[in-house]
């Protein structure tokens, strides 16, 4: 009989779990060899917590799994987490204030609906935030970070894209919409729709140029910036300080040997940046983004501190993970009488050599050994006979230790 | 071939619609106390009648091809279900409602632009909680409860609410409750909706090609009264009045006998109600009725919706059914909302109903057929849905699947619910419809209920505890 999952969730089997905890793995020990502390938090939040930001869309937020909980007669709900950074700011104007700066880490769940089910909603993300800082060599630092996490993870050459929400904000101040309509399009805009911005009909001829060139053309250095700067004419004094974050940035990057391109259409996700947007590409497949949030502290309610941030999505990078061999030196564990002294025999050797650092199994009668490089089998008069499944090889042995050189020897 | 058929509002244009077309079903008329309906020239049709806000729900899933309703209750299903196979097909363009977004006259609201700054929490109530929320999202509202209600919105501004999200049908009954209308949601009008699976697969084109509007009428736009200035005289509101809530509806009548026996002059709240219990706007009857007793304001709502607005402190005291409080309780358990006095009147019975045809006598026997896989999975109908949740759950009737009504539930039974949860007085309509009692859950009555804080609050304790004292001696 086949139970059904929920529509949208996902089971991760045991080979998933591999690439989960390695992926995992990887992120912890880098992040916290830069400095960062691991936390967690809940996956239930109010509501209110992401709506008071003001920062979220309506089509996000529409999205969100909700309801009121059981002592919820107010009337007010809460959700599954949407998304990871909101929550750790909650974190760290709750607890951590007093820290200059902070530099915080977490792996976690995150809960969205989208309506067909074949997509994913619930996603997992290894994600980081350096708060108290606006320095453009913060952002560096994160991209540098998430190179480092995925270069480890060896799935080939990263695409690091840089947009800049200060950019796409002072277009669409400058293209003289109305207020709804520029709500309008900035929604557009952020829930990956940039282009709706060159669609505009505009009769500033400058302008135009530089949407044509924003949008449709991909720097790869400062000197595109100073492209842009030079079309922008009398316009120019609007954009100059996001262009120089940019700038700086990327200069920056390019110091460190780290390829990027700009490309400022590349820009979407969270309505809460306000500088430098970041997104990682692998294969043609986005598995991580961030960017600079300033205002974000002082929305959620705290005072106005400077801070980023990155995650990576693990799903992503789990479908591109290629896994590991199994390690070979798995042991099925097996008594030749089954009597107490016999099983006795077993548990000693099996403790031992899991103590040596070897992965044991107790044998329960099955007839399937495929998983298994060796079989031992245990007599109560303390002998054991070690077959290794590979080679078909025998050999009758009277000690631990002998049954580890043999199996030393074999590699 | 299926149709669903709306009660109330809508029902007599729907009926000369009906009639128009040629299909005239027996006996769908106001006076009718019949739910299954066929038309003699069209053996093959079967019309059932339900509650205007059923409908699109049980047209999306499939148990009826073609409904009528109001787009409000369609938009309402589509703003949490967008994907749900409900279908458009036709506007009938009578049974015109706007539904508005609204605050009172004297809470200094003039705009939605100022929501946002002027209030801490915003506060909505509304029939349509599902537009209620999207409209709470697209407008940004950093922090906000929603109020889900039964009826009544246009009396909760501005003590109970800040805004509430009402249907209005004639231009100017905003206007006499002091209402402002900030932004209109929709314009409603009596619509044909299909299920999809049905419009794809089914030829049912000469059903809809003989159910048109009479005329390509286009009504004159409603222009809505414009925001008033403030009228009257500025209410006494505030932390130290005592408010009650007193319910409309079948309470009514013995709650208005019940208070004048106790010695409580209260004017206005017994007068000529109109179909259904619903407090009619008339001389004598004003859902803001008023009492002889200094500091203390009253307000009739449904009591549906008492325990909730008890709860959240909208009122110290509420006259409701020991039903409603229970389906509050059910749900939040913690809630501060607790009975102080039962009143006896108002006896109700709420049970377990099946369809006579059933092969059940308990819910020993329903639970065997849902083990036994001839009801795979159990549809239960009820307005109470948190004691039909209950009550399922305590009787491991696994699986079901409740479905919320709102009134005329016994309709439901057997094509759309295997099991009703019901309240009855005497029995007589369970009878009359074919179905049968197979479990009592409790019985209920009239009660007093207050907020747990209520009675110890430093001011208002003392005019409480006398209230209290002339309600047992009414008893």
């Amino acid at each position: 009989m086949k139970v059904p999952r929920c529509k949208g969730m996902r089971d991760l089997l045991p080979d998933d779990m591999v690439k989960f905890r390695r992926i995992e793995e990887v992120f912890r020990h880098c992040s916290l060899k830069w400095g960062y502390e691991e936390v967690r938090t809940p996956t239930l939040e109010y509501l209110h917590l992401f709506t008071a930001t003001g920062t979220l869309t309506p089509g996000m937020l529409g999205r969100v799994y909700s309801f009121l909980d059981w002592d919820g007669w107010s009337g007010e709900r809460v959700v599954l987490r949407p998304e990871g950074t909101i929550p750790t700011v909650r974190l760290y104007l709750e607890n951590l204030t007093g820290v200059e700066v902070s530099r915080l880490s977490y792996v976690g769940n995150t809960f969205t609906f989208e309506e067909t089910g074949k997509e994913r909603r619930e996603r997992w993300q290894c994600g980081v935030e350096l708060i108290g800082t606006s320095q453009p060599l913060a952002d560096v630092e994160l991209v540098l970070l998430a190179s480092e996490v995925l270069g480890k993870l060896g799935l080939g050459p990263l695409e690091v894209r840089l947009s800049h929400a200060g950019l796409i904000k002072a277009l669409i101040g400058e293209l003289g919409l109305g207020a709804a309509e520029q709500t309008q399009i900035f929604d557009q805009v952020l829930e990956g729709n940039i282009k709706a911005l060159g669609e505009i009909e505009t009769e500033d001829i400058d302008l135009k140029r530089v949407l044509a060139l924003l949008l449709d053309v991909t720097g790869s250095s400062p000197g595109f910036l100073e492209n842009v700067r030079a079309l922008l004419g009398k316009a120019l004094p609007r954009f100059e300080p996001s262009l120089r974050d940019l700038a700086s940035i990327a200069e920056l990057l390019g110091t460190m040997d780290c390829p990027y391109q700009i490309d400022i259409a590349s820009g979407r996700g969270f309505e809460y940046y306000t500088g430098v947007m970041f997104q990682f590409y692998i294969s043609k497949e986005q598995v991580g983004g961030g960017g600079r949030y300033d205002d974000l502290i002082s929305l959620v309610g705290g005072p106005p501190i400077p801070a980023s941030g990155f995650a990576l999505y693990v799903d992503q990078l789990m479908d591109l993970l290629i896994l590991e061999e199994r390690p070979a030196s798995r042991i099925l564990v097996q008594s030749q009488d089954g009597d107490v002294t016999g099983l006795n025999s077993c548990f000693e050797v099996a403790r031992s050599l899991r103590e040596a650092g070897y992965l044991v199994a107790l044998d329960h009668g099955q007839k399937a050994m495929g998983d298994f490089r060796w079989l031992l089998s245990v007599s109560g008069e303390g002998l054991f006979r070690l077959t290794d499944q590979a080679t078909g090889g025998k050999c009758e042995l009277t000690s631990e230790a002998e049954i580890r050189q043999v199996m030393e020897n074999s590699r | 071939m299926k149709l669903a058929l709306p009660k109330g509002r809508l029902l007599k244009d729907t009926a000369a619609l009906l009639e128009r077309a040629g299909l005239r079903p027996e006996g769908y008329d106001e006076r009718s106390r019949s739910y299954r309906l066929k038309s003699s020239g069209f053996p093959d049709l079967f019309f059932k009648v339900f509650q205007e806000r059923d409908i699109p729900i049980q047209v999306a899933i499939g148990n009826y091809d073609l409904g009528i309703c109001g787009l409000d209750w369609v938009a309402e299903l589509l703003a949490k279900y967008p994907s749900s196979d409900l279908v458009k097909v036709r506007d009938l363009v009578y049974g015109r409602s706007d539904l508005c977004v609204v605050a009172s006259g004297r809470s200094g609201i003039s705009s939605l632009g100022v929501i946002n700054d002027g209030f801490d929490r915003v506060r909505i109530v509304s029939e349509y909680q599902n537009l209620a929320e999207s409209f709470a999202l697209r407008q940004r509202l950093r922090r906000f409860s929603i109020l889900p209600i039964w009826g009544a919105g246009e009396v909760y501004p501005p003590e109970s609410a800040d805004l509430a999200i009402i249907a209005e049908t004639a231009a100017g009954n905003l206007a006499s409750y002091d209402l402002v209308p900030l932004a209109r949601i929709l314009t409603s009008t009596a619509f044909l909706i299909a299920n999809r699976d049905g419009l794809a697969k089914a030829d049912i084109s000469e059903l809809l090609a003989c159910l048109q509007p009479f005329e390509a009428e286009t009504e004159a736009e409603t222009v809505l009264p414009a925001g008033g200035e403030a009228k009257g005289e500025k209410m006494a509101e505030g932390e130290e009045v005592v408010r009650i809530a007193l319910p409309d509806g079948h309470l009514l009548k013995p709650a208005a006998e019940f208070l004048d026996k106790a010695g409580l002059n209260i004017r206005g709240y017994a007068g000529e109600m109109g179909e259904g219990g619903e407090c009619r706007e008339s001389e004598k009857a004003t859902r803001r009725p008023t009492i002889d007793l200094p500091g203390v304001t009253i307000k009739v709502i449904r009591p549906q919706d008492m325990p909730l607005q008890v709860a959240n402190e909208n009122f110290d005291l509420a006259i409701t059914g020991q039903d409603w409080l229970n389906d509050h309780l059910y749900r939040f358990p913690s809630s501060p909302v607790k009975e102080i006095l039962k009143l006896g009147f108002g006896k109700v019975t709420v049970v377990a109903v099946v369809s006579k045809d059933l092969p059940a006598h308990d819910v020993h026997g329903l639970r065997d057929l849902v083990i036994g896989g001839l009801l795979p999975t159990l549809r239960v109908a009820s307005e109470y849905v948190n004691i039909a949740d209950k009550y399922a759950r305590d009787n491991h009737l696994e699986r079901c699947k409740i479905i919320p009504t709102w009134g005329a539930s016994e309709a439901f039974l057997p094509e759309d619910a295997d099991l009703l949860i019901e309240n009855t007085e005497t029995g007589e309509t369970l009878a009359r419809h074919n179905l049968t009692v197979i479990d009592t859950i409790f019985k209920s009555s009239a009660c007093l209920i207050g907020h747990r804080d209520t009675l110890s609050h430093p001011s208002k304790k003392g005019r409480i505890e006398r209230i209290i004292d002339v309600i047992k001696k009414g008893g």
